[in-house]
């Protein structure tokens, strides 16, 4: 039915990154990799700067041997968010790729 | 391996949406009615209910994941279709409300809040479909919720069709009326082109143009909130430097709409069609247009030097937005509806803005008068003859132009109408006293400019 094609090749999908920003304090980094690491999502990078005096924590994830998927992790991620008061986001990385990089 | 990014550039896509409202204003589904043609139109209702909820039934749900896994927020999911007078136009039938109620159905069963394409393209004149349809439009206004009309009565190679203005003058008054309990809300969801886009995802003006595939998704990008930012951060750079960091600016906001489209086409197996730059402002705080060209160093929007910071403004989002994406279309330019924008609802307010300035910017930019709110004792041939004005501007400037005027019943100069949601509170405008109504009343079309002999 297509008569274009969609270019599929260009968005890959299995990259994540998940940003945690707001007060620095014991176990987010285990807090965060314990989930990710139960749901066998490979951490590949981590880098922590502080930005704008708030702890910055991202990391790049690969989820593509994972058992569940970005919206399931989503949902645990948010349930972590609140239990240790940061703002973690988690993202596709494509957004990122589209955004800043040609 | 090192990280792919830079911390700052993850966390400005972040802040741009978790703190100056970048968002896609809409993934409209463009769906091609031309197969559901019929004598009888409640077989033509019927086809339309089915064919429209089995090409979107996947359409929001695909919509919000896509916004969850990319954490973008997408505002909209609508829907556009083959303007219904060339659907209607087989049936023996004349009152196109059943058609339009079909559409309402069939939006609110896939879930999307606007369903556009209760339209007709009368340009040069009227067939028997375009005459029902016209005759429909205020009672299929009133009768739905969430369908939305257009007619197209100009093009610069047509010229302008002076019957379909003055019938469109009538109609606007009429559906006034028919929805004067909510202040006139049914001629929010009406407009009046010249130069109609066939590919435009925003509302209410979008349709199935009858160029487009079977089925296409498009989408508008929105961010005046992130534009505004980056031009509040530029206080004392010459307009070189300014329309550089606007370009800039604009490149990154449609390459969100560029990946969502892309994979909206993907998921959905519809070919991905356009993305449209537009700046589209909301009522809500930080997302105004009027804000950015007052960030540029106006004292109040509608002030003189108001249509330069606009035709610069536009320009610029167009420049960084055509290198963003592989296909542009649609409308794309700064929107300037009035109720829909908090900038412009308070220079309204204020006397700054009045709706000679507010033509002349539409000039410049896209669309045209759009959500003004006029006195309810405007007569039909005034409407007609501000339509007539905007529709010669798009025709001499080779642009889309459109009218989308509230006469709100009972209200006069100072009052102000609620819509509510997307489309805001309208503060009603002052027009001239002046009649048109012999100029209005000469009937016949207006020649095509000489520019239209382009061949």
């Amino acid at each position: 039915m297509c008569s274009y094609k969609n270019n599929a090749s260009e968005i890959e999908g299995k990259r994540l990154i998940v940003t945690v920003v707001g007060e620095d304090k014991v176990g987010i980094i285990a807090g965060v990799a314990e989930i990710l690491a139960t749901h066998k999502v490979n951490i590949l990078d981590i880098s922590q700067t502080i930005l704008q005096d708030f702890f910055t924590m991202i990391m790049i994830a690969d989820i593509s041997t994972s058992t569940i998927n970005l919206l399931e992790l989503q949902t645990l991620l948010k349930e972590k968010e609140k239990e240790i008061g940061v703002k973690i986001d988690v993202q596709n990385e494509d957004v990122f790729k589209y955004m800043h990089r040609i | 391996m090192t990280l792919s990014f830079m911390p700052e550039e993850i966390m400005e896509t972040i802040h741009m949406v978790q703190v100056e409202n970048l968002d896609i204003r809409t993934i409209t589904m463009g769906i091609s009615l031309r197969d559901c043609t019929h004598s009888n139109i409640e077989i033509v209702a019927q086809k339309i209910y089915d064919k429209i909820t089995k090409s979107a039934a996947e359409l929001v749900r695909t919509g919000e994941d896509i916004s969850k896994e990319y954490g973008i927020p997408i505002i909209n999911k609508r829907i556009a279709v083959t303007p219904i007078a060339f659907v209607g136009e087989g049936c023996d039938c004349k009152d196109y409300t059943i058609l339009a109620k079909a559409m309402d159905k069939a939006a609110k069963e896939v879930g999307v809040n606007f369903i556009g394409g209760f339209s007709a393209l009368v340009h040069k004149g009227f067939t028997k479909g375009d005459e029902n349809l016209l005759n429909s439009i205020a009672e299929g206004l009133a009768e739905t919720e969430r369908v939305c009309a257009s007619v197209n009565i100009g093009t610069t190679k047509a010229g302008i069709n002076m019957d379909a203005v003055y019938r469109m003058g009538k109609i606007v008054k009429e559906t006034a009326e028919l929805t004067k309990e909510s202040g006139g809300l049914g001629c929010a969801k009406l407009v009046v082109f010249c130069n109609a886009p066939e590919d435009n995802p925003f509302m209410a003006g979008a349709f199935h143009g009858i160029g487009e595939p079977e089925k296409v998704i498009n989408v508008g990008v929105s961010g005046p909130g992130v534009v505004y930012n980056a031009v509040k951060h530029s206080p004392n750079v010459d307009f070189g430097a300014l329309a550089s960091v606007i370009k800039q600016t604009a490149f990154k906001i449609t390459r969100m709409g560029e990946l969502v489209g892309r994979e909206a086409g993907r998921r959905l197996q519809v070919p991905f069609g356009i993305v449209d730059l537009s700046l589209a402002p909301t009522p809500a705080v930080g997302d105004s247009v009027a804000d950015i060209l007052e960030a540029m160093g106006l004292e109040r929007v509608g002030g003189h030097g108001t249509t330069a910071a606009l035709a610069m403004l536009n320009d610029a989002v167009k420049k960084g937005g055509a290198m963003a994406s592989s296909y542009v279309g649609g409308l794309s330019g700064a929107f300037i509806p009035v109720s829909e924008d908090a900038g412009m609802i308070r220079a309204v307010k204020e006397g700054a803005l009045c709706i000679d300035k507010l033509e002349a910017m539409t000039c410049v930019c896209s669309v045209g008068l759009d959500m003004i709110a006029v006195p309810g004792n405007t007569t039909a041939e005034t409407i007609a003859a501000i339509i007539a004005d905007e529709a010669a501007i798009g025709m001499i400037n080779k642009k889309t132009t459109a009218v989308r005027i509230i006469p709100s019943p009972g209200k006069k100069v100072g009052d102000s109408v609620e819509f509510g949601g997307l489309l805001g509170t309208a503060p009603v405008m002052p027009l001239h006293p002046y009649s048109a109504e012999a100029f209005i009343k000469r009937g016949g079309r207006i020649p095509a400019p000489l520019i239209s002999l382009s061949n």
